[in-house]
């Protein structure tokens, strides 16, 4: 991605075995860097990162890298990338700061250092500059933040240009953060992104097609792979009470309900977040169900629906058609409380059906009651 | 009274003709709302129909406003058009500008937020947002109007449903306006702007504060309460199972490291003397408590 957008980058090749690092090393010649691709920082720290003199000692460190777990991401590729003579390191990053509700550059010509740390110990040394969303950040800005971040007068010209093409991974990426730790001057006088990370918004994945390939499929979670398959927005906990609802703030606010509920039946907790939105169909409540009911530590769930638009006898529907859908597959007993839009009509719906699965709760509160209770037997 | 959205408000609806359009139209028509027209630039010169209401559709917003006098705009425009469209608006020095559309880009809103704030002469509401309404007077957005009416109470939330369920909770009693200012990382009104317009109306008694994880929006407006604010204010904070570093549904619901947790969030707004419930309904019996003493 750097490369691309015309950021001075170190070769690198990707490699997936010790045997291609090995390769890699060699084609490379020289010293290499063996550095684990995990989407998280801190990998240093973990021992994802070591330097090879030779293309053997390049094997053994892929070897020592590879299935290491990095806060909870298991390494599976690997860069091995050239190594460089370091002469200096820097920082260098550009982030959406939502408190100004716009974006922020932070940079300091003291590299080398978690840039936390930095920020409260020596925070002179750290450059905070405001980026105009609109403006960007141009030369002239681009140089405003090396001399505010207290590079020399001979280096201002060369990192601000650096510092201009990784704006522009920032925009053209759509990213919500661009951070280069270490940006480094060789010992040949050359500026290099030396190791970097990138947030990206996936609410701009529409224009960016190409962004899909970059997920690690297989450190996702399964439940949660499946439940993106449907694009449905879930997120798997560590708990017994299965949660569904509508609106992504009444669902957060069903989780805590049940973890309260849950302190009174054994300490069941949510099992996880799932948002089925405004619609509320018979075939998103099948599929969110079918993704629930999947995870084999849900012992009861709790459907929370607050009919605003959506009528709850649209609703009730889903759920029973939901039901019809997934047949046998239905193992584990549903709580659901409606209220709202037609909520007289919806609990009609679901009382006449009598699915011995499915209880009606009064109230969020006794419905996550109700949920809990059953999750504990 | 009511803040920022009242009966004599004016009303276009940008992305008029698309399906979320002309179902909301009908129901903003529905709740009373004066709707005057809408924009749709490849639409211009055509009307849409509702029951016994025809509205004009214009190529522009500039153009819109020229016609109908309009003072606020409902944004239903997809989001990989919503920049250009609240870009328009605020070119058009359109006052409110309510965008409901999900899914924006944050860097759209970043620049429609710079651009805005640049000029000065539009207030924006969202994105992501069901939008404002004054009950009994008029409708900006999706809240549905069914659930209660007038009131004494003001409630700004960041969450639609959560709003919803908070006038459900208190329908006996009734709100002035609600507001809800969207779930995303930027936001063009915050809880402090509704904060400061339910302290200055005169017809607010009380206020419900509704927050989630992510960011410090929360924190801030809890400074804000206690240096500004004299009317009594019950806050409710939605997340405090959320893991680290998950994104919550809403694009700006996220714990990174320790900011943003919800338990920061009711300590600070405790601090400055807000009572806090831990449900819903636990925060609706609170702000009864408030109500009965006044």
């Amino acid at each position: 991605m750097f490369e691309k957008h015309g950021v001075p980058v170190l070769r690198g090749i990707v490699a997936d075995t010790p045997e291609e690092a090995r390769a890699a090393a060699e084609k490379i010649g020289g010293v290499t860097v063996i550095k684990a691709q995990v989407k998280t920082g801190g990998r240093g720290k973990a021992g994802g990162v070591k330097v090879a003199k030779t293309p053997d000692e390049a094997f053994d460190a892929a070897k020592a890298i590879l299935g290491l777990d990095i806060k909870g991401h298991v390494v599976s590729r690997l860069m091995v990338a050239e190594g460089a003579r370091i002469a200096q390191e820097y920082y260098f990053s550009v982030l959406l700061d939502r408190a100004n509700r716009s974006y922020l550059s932070l940079c300091s010509f003291e590299g080398g250092m978690e840039i936390e740390i930095l920020a409260v110990e020596r925070p002179e040394a750290l450059a905070r500059v405001e980026v105009d969303p609109i403006e960007g950040i141009t030369l002239a800005k681009a140089k405003e933040i090396a001399i505010q971040a207290k590079f020399p007068a001979e280096l201002v010209d060369k990192v601000a240009e650096v510092f201009v093409t990784l704006y522009g991974v920032y925009t053209s990426e759509d990213a919500t953060l661009v951070e280069v730790n270490p940006l480094v001057l060789t010992e040949d006088g050359d500026i290099i992104a030396l190791d970097g990370k990138v947030t990206l918004d996936a609410n701009a994945d529409f224009r960016h097609p190409d962004h899909a390939a970059l997920e690690d499929k297989a450190a996702a979670d399964p439940l949660e792979a499946k439940a993106k398959a449907h694009d449905l927005n879930y997120v798997k906990l560590d708990g017994e009470v299965g949660v569904i609802g509508n609106g992504a703030g009444l669902v957060m606010s069903t989780l805590d309900v049940v973890a309260y509920a849950g302190e009174k039946h054994g300490g069941v907790r949510p099992a996880n977040f799932l948002d089925i939105g405004g619609g509320a169909s018979a075939e998103v409540m099948a599929a969110g169900l079918g993704v629930i009911l999947g995870d084999p530590q849900v012992k009861s769930v709790f459907v929370n629906v607050f009919g605003g638009i959506t009528a709850c006898d649209a609703v009730a529907n889903g759920i029973v058609d939901a039901l019809d859908i997934l047949g046998d597959a239905a193992t584990k007993p549903l709580v659901v409380r409606l209220d709202g839009n037609s909520v007289d009509k919806g609990r009609e719906i679901l009382a006449a059906r009598n699915h011995p699965l499915v209880t009606l709760a009064t109230t969020m509160d006794d419905g996550a009651d109700r949920a809990a209770a059953l999750a504990a037997k | 009274m009511s803040i920022f959205l009242n009966k004599d408000s004016r009303v276009i609806v940008q992305g008029i003709t698309g399906g979320e359009g002309t179902k909301h139209t009908a129901l903003m028509l529905k709740a009373g709302t004066a709707i005057v027209g809408g924009v749709n630039a490849r639409k211009a010169g055509t009307t849409v129909e509702h029951g016994d209401v025809t509205l004009p559709v214009f190529g522009t917003v500039t153009e819109a406003m020229a016609e109908t006098k309009a003072n606020v705009s409902v944004v239903f425009v997809p989001p990989a058009f919503a920049k250009d469209a609240v870009m328009e608006a605020i070119d058009a020095e359109m006052p409110l500008i309510v965008v409901i559309t999900e899914g924006i880009p944050v860097g759209d809103t970043a620049e429609f937020w710079a651009h805005a704030k640049k000029k000065g002469t539009s207030r924006i509401i969202g994105p992501n947002c069901p939008g404002i309404i004054t009950p009994g007077e008029a409708l900006a957005g999706i809240t549905p109007a069914t659930i209660t009416g007038s009131g004494p109470i003001g409630l700004v939330s960041k969450s639609g449903t959560l709003t919803y369920q908070m006038m459900f909770e208190l329908r006996d009693i009734g709100f002035s306006t609600a507001i809800g200012i969207g779930g995303d990382p930027i936001v063009g009104t915050t809880h402090i702007d509704a904060l400061a317009a339910f302290e200055a109306d005169p017809d607010t008694k009380a206020i419900v504060m509704i927050g989630e994880i992510g960011g410090d929006a929360e924190e801030r407006a809890a400074d804000f309460i206690k240096a500004n604010v004299t009317k009594p204010v019950v806050g409710y904070v939605a997340g405090f199972t959320a893991p680290e570093g998950k994104t919550m549904g809403h694009a700006g619901a996220i714990v990174s490291g320790s900011s943003g947790t919800a338990q920061a969030k009711q300590e600070a707004l405790e601090a400055a003397g807000v009572r806090v419930g831990k449900t819903p309904s636990e925060t609706a019996r609170l702000m009864r408590e408030v109500i009965a003493a006044l």
